[in-house]
């Protein structure tokens, strides 16, 4: 950005219910709301680049702590750009709670009155229910996660070390960080 | 169905223990907190059954925000009412966020280094087996199902050939197949 973005405060309101309003459309994480952030803060109201749009998800993606914030660098990143950190911080605390109040406050009275009302057949019936397909989802995120290596007969090395990365899990109680640990120490080597 | 005894396994001992724990889970989670939370609070600590873990999860998965963060606002609440919910909220976000902002702050510097990329290409395909070892683990659960092994392997397969072959969207998945599951299982389950 070769000139300060200007944001007033109707621009931070509006931001805040862009995020109020993608919350309940976030079935299956926030990552899937992503495209509609994209058409609002790059295309529509021109408060970040491309590239930095992208950073935002590849960096949270790379740090420990749930995927969500990637939320909380977007709304840095607007107020970065208009520029000063008191502005970066409330951006980040505008996307944060605008993308997670409703949907933390649906979850909770739903998931109060289920545990109230776990004798419930119906309850019961879909709490049990849902198991399998819960476990088959699991094993489809580990998979699309695996997917991004990219092409298996030239980068077999990762596939292999997502593999084996799977049985130590598996068949052993090793903590799970050591091997993230190695999983870091092998690429920085360039050995994958 | 008789209650099942809820004491019959550990418990977060208070409010801190909680955040403590969950600070300590979200700052382990590379490329998604699942599998952790699964092997710390399933395997290590025994907070919650395999069979417990799998039903939050369900919940968390079909309610709207982030699935790790309603899972842990779940399990919180359920020790400690929405003080719990809030403090594990609070323990999932407030070190991840201080460490990614960190990053974002770094990233100028290292984007383009070579063993940095390196580095993360490598955990990322670490953070890939910890998930598909978590779904493993997760299949003894269904042992005891009522709809039985087989036909619990039968819908596990067809979700994940849905999502990560034929890629189709959560919803729909989640209203076909996740519907037939629970209309099956009320069947089984009839009092």
């Amino acid at each position: 950005m070769s000139t300060l973005l200007q944001m007033h405060p109707a621009d931070w309101l509006n931001l805040f219910v862009h995020y109020l309003s993608l919350s309940l459309l976030a079935v299956g994480g926030a990552i899937t709301t992503a495209p509609d952030m994209h058409r609002y803060l790059v295309d529509q109201q021109h408060w970040m680049t491309e590239s930095q749009f992208t950073a935002s998800i590849t960096l949270a993606q790379a740090a420990p702590g749930p995927n969500v914030l990637f939320i909380a660098l977007m709304g840095w990143q607007v107020g970065v750009n208009s520029g000063s950190l008191m502005n970066a911080l409330m951006g980040m605390a505008i996307t944060m709670t605008g993308i997670l109040l409703p949907s933390t406050t649906l979850t909770y009275i739903a998931s109060r009155w289920g545990h109230n009302n776990r004798d419930l057949r119906a309850v019961r019936a879909f709490k049990q229910g849902m198991a399998p397909v819960v476990v088959g989802l699991i094993l489809a995120t580990g998979w699309l996660m695996s997917r991004a290596h990219g092409d298996p007969a030239k980068d077999w090395p990762l596939w292999l070390l997502t593999a084996v990365t799977a049985i130590i899990v598996w068949k052993t109680r090793v903590h799970l960080l050591w091997l993230l640990a190695a999983g870091g120490f092998m690429g920085w080597m360039g050995w994958i | 169905m008789n209650l099942p005894p809820p004491q019959d396994h550990p418990q977060p001992r208070s409010l801190s223990d909680l955040f403590i724990s969950f600070s300590l889970l979200a700052l382990q989670g590379f490329g998604g907190v699942l599998a952790v939370v699964q092997h710390e609070l399933v395997e290590r600590k025994r907070w919650l059954t395999r069979e417990e873990f799998i039903e939050d999860w369900a919940v968390a998965q079909i309610m709207p925000g982030p699935n790790v963060v309603n899972l842990s606002m779940m399990i919180g609440s359920r020790y400690f009412g929405l003080r719990g919910a809030l403090t594990a909220l609070a323990g999932m976000l407030t070190f991840p966020l201080v460490v990614v902002l960190c990053m974002a702050l770094a990233y100028s510097h290292f984007a383009d280094n070579p063993q940095v990329a390196g580095a993360l290409r490598g955990m990322g395909a670490v953070a890939a087996g910890l998930i598909i070892a978590t779904g493993i683990k997760l299949i003894s659960a269904l042992e005891r199902h009522p709809l039985g092994k087989p036909a619990c392997l039968l819908l596990a397969a067809l979700c994940f050939g849905a999502v990560a072959l034929l890629q189709w969207p959560l919803l729909y998945v989640l209203g076909g197949l996740g519907l037939l599951a629970c209309v099956l299982t009320w069947r089984k389950i009839r009092p």
